[in-house]
């Protein structure tokens, strides 16, 4: 019956072929929308984990993500180095500092201060120059987006000139010189980021008393990271999370304030909707038309099962097809604006699941109104003309 | 009498036996009694004609026949086997086994070629497509189509080239007992009888029984024997068409 299930469904091209589009469409829209929302909720918390190495972030009671940088008391980070089980804490700075390129446009900067001994936090991959340059004075590091983009120097003919190892730039009016340029994560601010010492940064930053933003801690190693966290609150009053709760915290923040969700289930709301209206209906009325072929089958001794059967292969077929199509073209969109663009795009397998469960949901609930339709159909009708 | 008959169907066993079937559509005020206590035995072996008025039944008592219908009343049996004590299942399978389908409008599916549209008998009954598709071209070749043909798609064919399709498909897997609703109302005279002929070289083999609803009494001559109908019963089972008061009393 399979044989003669396909040999109907790829007869009538032109419906073969409405269904197919309509279940690609919906599993491109979906698939697409949820990478990119999966992108852009990477970028929040990419710093954390461009940083990487420390366990456990201690940050002021009242932070609710990790952008939201509430100082601390500048020798915070000594009384965290007291706690018991802590190998290291270091102090970090993050900010945001106006730079002046040379050719006078200022432009908005996230600023990371590190530990002046042990640089600790800083970058993980350098395009050019090194990390330690750092401790020069008035040294900067700038990412590579950054550099090539926002703070490239633009020329009259619209080309510009990226920012290079040994170039000045203006930090709050303090004269600053780049040293290397390194490679971040993009970030969800996506603006330009500059790494300096810790000291640096208290210079570049007049009036600014308290500069701590986090403190970063390693953990001795056996360390069970939440009673280590509890102790540490104890000692400070301050918050610790550990790596992953302060992850949670800024994705669920990102969630819950921003209209990025609603903006998101939107679209794959309407993937759906479009999945089911153009597929869903063009199914259907796929079945309608062969009404009287599957009466025929039924009265010449297919049973409800075979022919139940022959719809949901039907379904599937199509849904399979639809699912490929439209996941392929998402990724290949998704490589393509990964290469020429900024745009967030990530599709861990997760996502392939969701689309995949959407697209069957689709099918099979097109399905349904077609078994519904052919499993009442009386076996006497075919006598009818 | 007996001298009249032909000699296959006086040997002939009880193909149908029908007794009292009555058949009721709808309730109220709005019932149609389609069928009113029908009388008929059909035997192996024979070709019965059922002819009537439109609308007097004969749809309705091959429905019930075949197993595609429920009768409300009466006893019917064919081959001993009676409808009301089988399951729903049962009663499909059993169609599926002994049953073959001609219909006036042919109802070959469109997408499928002849020779797989003849094929699909088989295939409901559980044969692979392959042999299955092997077996419908023998039997293609019995009712005149050549390889070309075989491979066409039924609007590919002419209305009487379809019914011969329709024809191979209701005999591809034997079955005991054809019903046949108006085999030729959709076609032009002269195809009809060719048709019939067909129907009446390859259908007629001893053990089968093939019920031939018509009113086309110009392939009444093809029939062992005519049932008439009207208002839902039986009124007169005749050996030829000469015989028909029906249709006697129509030509006055
Ligand atoms: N499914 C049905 N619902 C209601 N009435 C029906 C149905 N099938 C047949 N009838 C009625 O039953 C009567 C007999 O119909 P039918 O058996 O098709 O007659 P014939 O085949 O002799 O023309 C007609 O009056 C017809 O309108
Ligand atoms: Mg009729």
């Amino acid at each position: 019956m399979n044989f003669i299930a396909l040999k109907m469904l790829f007869g009538d091209r032109a419906k073969f072929i409405g269904i197919v589009v309509g279940l690609t469409f919906a599993s491109l829209l979906i698939t697409q929308q949820s990478a990119i929302f999966a992108g852009i909720m990477t970028r929040t918390f990419s710093f954390l984990l461009d940083v990487g190495l420390p366990d456990i972030w201690v940050v002021d009671p009242r932070v609710k993500y990790i952008d939201d940088i509430k100082p601390l008391d500048d020798d915070a980070y000594l009384q965290v180095r007291g706690v018991e089980g802590v190998q290291w804490a270091v102090p970090l700075y993050k900010g945001s500092l106006a730079v002046r390129t040379k050719d006078g446009t200022y432009q908005s900067c996230t600023v990371v201060g590190l530990d002046d001994e042990t640089l600790m936090g800083g970058p993980a991959m350098m395009v050019s120059g090194d990390l330690s340059y750092l401790r020069r004075s008035g040294a900067v590091i700038v990412d590579q987006t950054g550099a090539e983009g926002k703070l490239a120097h633009l020329l009259p003919g619209g080309k510009s000139i990226p920012l290079k190892v040994g170039a000045e730039i203006e930090i709050n009016e303090n004269e600053a010189v780049v040293v290397g340029i390194c490679k971040v994560s993009q970030t969800f601010q996506n603006v330009p980021v500059i790494y300096m010492t810790y000291s640096a940064a208290t210079l570049f930053s007049p009036g600014q008393r308290l500069l701590l933003s986090f403190v970063c801690v390693k953990a001795k190693p056996g360390q069970d990271l939440h009673s280590l966290c509890q102790r540490i609150e104890r000692a400070t009053g301050l918050r610790a999370y550990t790596r992953n709760e302060f992850k949670v915290l800024t994705f669920l923040y990102y969630l819950e304030y921003t209209g990025m969700p609603i903006n998101f289930l939107t679209a794959v709301a309407l993937g759906f909707l479009v999945g089911i209206a153009i597929s869903g209906q063009t199914f259907y009325n796929f079945t309608l038309d062969n009404l009287r072929y599957f009466g025929t089958l039924k009265a010449m001794g297919a049973s409800n099962r075979m022919l139940l059967r022959m719809i949901l292969l039907q379904a599937m077929v199509v849904g399979g097809i639809g699912y490929g199509l439209g996941v392929g073209a998402a990724t290949v969109w998704g490589m393509y604006m990964g290469a020429h663009t900024q745009l967030a795009f990530r599709l861990p397998w997760h996502l392939l699941v969701v689309s995949a469960v959407a697209v069957l949901v689709i099918c099979l609930s097109s399905a349904a109104l077609s078994i519904r339709k052919v499993m009442k159909l009386e076996p006497a009708v075919v006598f009818r003309s | 009498m007996s001298e009249t008959l032909p000699k296959k169907v006086e040997n002939s066993k009880i193909a149908v036996h029908c007794e009292g079937v009555s058949k009721t559509f709808g309730a109220g005020n709005a019932a149609v009694h389609a069928l009113r206590g029908v009388d008929l035995d059909v035997r192996t072996g024979e070709l019965l004609m059922l002819v009537g008025p439109s609308g007097c039944g004969k749809t309705t008592l091959i429905s019930v026949i075949a197993g595609v219908l429920r009768r409300d009343g009466g006893d019917c049996t064919i081959f001993g086997q009676d409808y009301k004590l089988m399951t729903e299942d049962g009663i499909t399978s059993f169609r599926g086994l002994n049953i073959g389908f001609v219909f006036q409008a042919f109802n070959l599916i469109p997408s499928l070629t002849t020779a797989e549209n003849v094929a699909t008998p088989l295939i409901i009954n559980g044969m692979k497509p392959k042999p299955a598709v092997s077996k419908a071209r023998d039997m293609l070749i019995q009712v005149g189509f050549d390889e070309r043909m075989m491979r066409s798609f039924p609007s590919d064919l002419s209305g009487g080239q379809q019914q011969r399709v329709a024809i191979a498909r209701a005999l591809v897997h034997g079955p005991r007992f054809i019903v046949c609703d108006e085999p030729t109302s959709a076609l032009d005279g002269e195809t009809g009888l060719k048709v019939m002929e067909l129907l009446r070289r390859l259908g007629c083999v001893e053990d089968r029984a093939l019920v031939v609803v018509t009113h086309d009494s110009r392939i009444y001559k093809f029939a062992d024997r005519i049932a008439a109908m009207e208002d839902g019963r039986i009124t007169e089972v005749v050996d030829s068409a000469s015989q028909l008061k029906v249709l006697s009393e129509q030509t006055i």
